[in-house]
């Protein structure tokens, strides 16, 4: 009988795309959207005024939520000391949810400080404000302070040739939207 | 006796009201408090993803606890606490999924699976009684001398 053939392929061939979906990976609901409010205190012992959304417009620059107690932040932590060696983009740090005020600030001192700013966020003001639900996260945001992509997990080199140095030289080149 | 009273005693600890709402974070008007607790009923904590916030321990479904009840005394109403959360990370993070055109295979997927199979039943069920109800077709004057002559052949 053809008819459960049928059937079998399109519910199997419907669960077997579901299978290779990773349900922690959520379409962010703030791509186009302009950056989220909100004003972060510095972190300890970096002597700068902390981070806040009015910081991102003018330029085109990464969001990048991070912590000291999450582990894929120490893969991706070369690969941002990289893009700031080099001057590809200011990248800003939000440092999400320390234990203590000395962790974060002690994290970038052992393995080196990739940001041009960071906010503190303890209490998840910013993160939840962004949809963050792990780290680490990135964004990319344009120089009107739209969010234009949301990147899950470490960037690596093949993340940044392939997505996001491309966007950005994109977003470079585009006139204000 | 002492084996029922046992028993008994250990139902006086039976859980009434388990989650894992903070006691510091827990609001001192209980009418907010039961507003905080229907709203984080509703919505899914992003790590867990099959635990309400009120039933997670991780950090992140704590900091939606505080910002939900943040909310909830600076006076929006629990829709519009919902709505902000939505407006953050989607759809997903209800535990019931809102009822749109996105969602229609969702709703109404079960009921039409329901009605395609008993479709597929009452095919199947009806093609096979058709067999083995149907009366043989009544035989020709050739076939019915034919058995005669078999039926004599036999006797003798």
């Amino acid at each position: 009988m053809r008819l459960p053939l049928a059937a079998f392929l399109v519910i199997g061939g419907y669960l077997a795309v579901g299978l290779t979906l990773d349900p922690h990976k959520l379409p962010s609901m703030l791509q186009g959207e302009p950056v989220p409010p909100f004003d972060l205190p510095p972190i300890k012992g970096r002597g700068d005024k902390g981070f806040a959304s009015t910081d991102l417009v003018g330029q085109v620059s990464l969001v990048n939520v991070f912590a000291s107690w999450c582990v894929a932040c120490r893969v991706e932590h070369p690969f941002l000391m990289k893009i700031k060696e080099n001057g590809w983009v200011p990248v800003h740090g939000i440092d999400w949810r320390e234990k203590t005020p000395d962790t974060g600030p002690a994290w970038l001192k052992r393995f080196g400080d990739p940001y041009t700013l960071i906010g503190d966020d303890p209490r998840s003001k910013a993160a939840i404000a962004f949809g963050v639900t792990g780290a680490p996260e990135t964004f990319v945001v344009d120089h009107v302070g739209v969010i234009r992509y949301k990147h899950v997990g470490p960037i690596s080199a093949e993340v940044w040739e392939k997505t996001l140095q491309p966007l950005i030289e994109h977003l470079r080149k585009a006139p204000a939207s | 006796m002492i084996r029922l009273l046992a028993i008994l005693t250990l139902f006086a600890f039976l859980p009434t009201d388990a989650t894992a709402v903070d006691p510091d974070d827990l609001l001192a008007d209980p009418k907010l408090e039961a507003r905080a607790r229907d709203v984080g009923r509703h919505l899914r904590c992003l790590v867990c993803q099959n635990q309400s916030i009120d039933d997670s321990d991780a950090q992140l479904a704590r900091d939606l606890r505080v910002l939900v009840r943040e909310r909830i005394v600076a006076g929006d109403s629990n829709q519009k606490v919902i709505d902000y959360v939505v407006s953050r990370y989607g759809d997903f993070v209800l535990l019931q999924p809102p009822f749109k055109a996105k969602t229609y295979v969702l709703w109404f997927g079960p009921a039409a699976f329901l009605v395609l199979g008993g479709l597929v039943a009452f095919m199947f069920y009806r093609r096979r009684g058709d067999g083995a109800t149907q009366a043989a077709a009544p035989l020709t004057d050739a076939e019915r001398r034919k058995l005669a002559e078999i039926m004599k052949s036999d006797d003798a």
